[in-house]
């Protein structure tokens, strides 16, 4: 099958998954469980790798300023932008392309090859309406807080390099953070999770509700759905960068 | 009743079933048999509506499946109970969630009537203090049951079941198909069976109708196929020593 057939066959999924669920306290009770499956379960190495990396760049940043006509509190204005317009929407997103990416490709894939997909079709449920639909609701409702948490901590992790290496002085930093602050930016960082959510909630979905054979198919279903999911947001972040501040 | 007239249904070139009509009728169990790739599972999910053929006509109880509309063919699948060969209980819920799905999803029942129900079932398939347990936890023939107990949680008109015996231990075999074949009767359903092991087919087999490379070969009850002279039913069926050595004895018995 080649690329064109894929994207073909992945619209016509979503016009499927796009329905009004059968049954309406069912689908509440999997949206549930979804954000808890994706979203929750996800807090704690979003919240570690924002920390960590947010401290990074900070320390980056300060030991590439040598010449001493450059204020300091260009570490704090660089990490803030650095950590809102790129890190935190982009990054996290890739992270979470592999962590649940894979995580709903295996799940669905598995459910293909053991006939549970046959078993919910039997029974006259739209199975792509009631695997996927509550999967783009849970990333599309939970990923914006994700990324708003991944900001804040990245931010966090900044201010704390400093105060840990001496590198610079976080009244510096905090300063550097308040300077030019433009709300648009946070905005523009909403718009591209909600793309981002989207992607990693659907193409996985793809991937492994079209699998076909046993475990083996459906690991490596796995790790072309991170893959595939990967170069969509990395694809789509060059667009929407250019569109949306371009 | 089910009737299959001149089914027909390909794949990428390869036609697998050529033209198959037969009947089904209520309160039987029917089996479907045949070698591996002689299209009985194929010929199953014609009938579940999980393939769409290319001609012919399936009619369950003179309504044309392939002919109804999508309100018609929700309401026939509800009608529809179906045990699928490795059971495909849901993995991430457990045995009364699994078997109360059904119950969510199409009927307005409160929780505490669907509790019953779900009871009701578990112990008709003879399990009992399995509710909270995940299918995982379960034996292979307590899956089945289960998935049984799925099956006719909705008080299905026609029960499906693909290979119900595989893995199991031949006395658990046993177990299962008498309860398949007592619940037939209690419901009073049409059941089809896809088989391979020709214990149940001698024990439980009302109707039986052979594959062969796509097209019906043979059709018969439990009793005349230890009569018939078939030579592809009885190389298939006969092609153990115990199993010609069984049937030998039957027609010593019967002459």
């Amino acid at each position: 099958m080649n690329y064109f057939e894929h994207i073909g066959k992945y619209f016509i999924m979503l016009k499927q998954v796009f329905k009004k669920p059968q049954k309406w306290s069912v689908f509440k009770e999997t949206l549930f469980r979804e954000i808890e499956d994706l979203g929750l379960k996800s807090l704690g190495i979003i919240a570690f790798i924002s920390f960590f990396v947010g401290g990074v760049v900070a320390i980056q940043t300060a030991l590439n300023i040598d010449s001493p006509f450059i204020p300091k509190y260009l570490i704090g204005f660089a990490t803030k932008r650095g950590i809102i317009l790129e890190f935190a929407p982009t990054f996290m997103s890739i992270i979470l392309a592999g962590k649940v990416g894979s995580f709903i490709t295996s799940s669905i894939g598995t459910m293909r090859v053991t006939e549970q997909i046959d078993a919910l079709e039997v029974m006259g449920i739209n199975s792509l309406n009631y695997l996927v639909l509550p999967k783009i609701i849970a990333a599309l409702f939970f990923y914006p807080l994700l990324i708003l948490l991944a900001m804040f901590l990245g931010i966090i992790g900044g201010y704390y390099a400093g105060l840990l290496t001496d590198l610079f002085y976080s009244e510096d930093f905090v300063y550097g953070i308040q300077l030019e602050f433009d709300p648009y930016y946070i905005q523009y960082a909403l718009i591209k999770t909600l793309v981002f959510a989207f992607v990693i909630a659907t193409v996985p979905a793809y991937h492994g509700y079209y699998v076909k054979g046993g475990s083996l198919e459906v690991g490596r279903a796995s790790t072309q759905a991170v893959v595939w999911s990967s170069i969509v947001i990395i694809l789509l972040n060059y667009f929407l960068t250019q569109m949306l501040l371009g | 009743m089910i009737e299959v007239k001149n089914l027909v249904k390909s794949f990428a070139g390869t036609t697998v079933l050529k033209g198959v009509s037969t009947a089904f009728e209520k309160g039987k169990t029917n089996m479907i048999i045949g070698q591996s790739g002689s299209g009985k599972t194929v010929f199953l999910k014609c009938l579940l509506g999980l393939h769409i053929p290319d001609s012919g006509i399936i009619e369950f109880d003179d309504r044309k499946h392939t002919e109804l509309d999508i309100k018609s063919q929700r309401q026939l699948r509800k009608e529809i109970g179906m045990v699928f060969q490795g059971g495909a209980l849901y993995d991430s819920l457990t045995v009364e969630e699994n078997i109360m799905f059904p119950l969510k999803m199409f009927t307005k029942q409160s929780h505490g009537e669907m509790h019953d129900r779900v009871n009701e079932v578990l112990k008709r398939v003879n399990l009992a203090n399995v509710n909270e347990k995940f299918p995982a936890e379960l034996s292979g023939g307590m899956q089945k049951r289960v998935a049984i107990a799925r099956a006719i949680v909705m008080n299905p008109k026609y029960l499906f079941c693909d290979e119900p015996n595989s893995g199991l231990d031949p006395q658990t075999a046993i177990v299962i198909d008498n309860l398949i074949q007592e619940i037939t009767k209690e419901y009073d359903m049409i059941t089809i069976i896809n088989s391979h092991d020709m214990n149940s087919v001698m024990e439980i087999g009302e109707k039986i109708v052979f594959l062969k490379d796509g097209v019906k070969a043979w059709e018969g009850t439990n009793k005349e196929i230890f009569k018939t002279e078939n030579e592809a039913v009885v190389n298939f069926v006969y092609s153990s020593n115990l199993f010609k050595k069984v049937r030998e004895s039957y027609l010593n018995e019967t002459k």
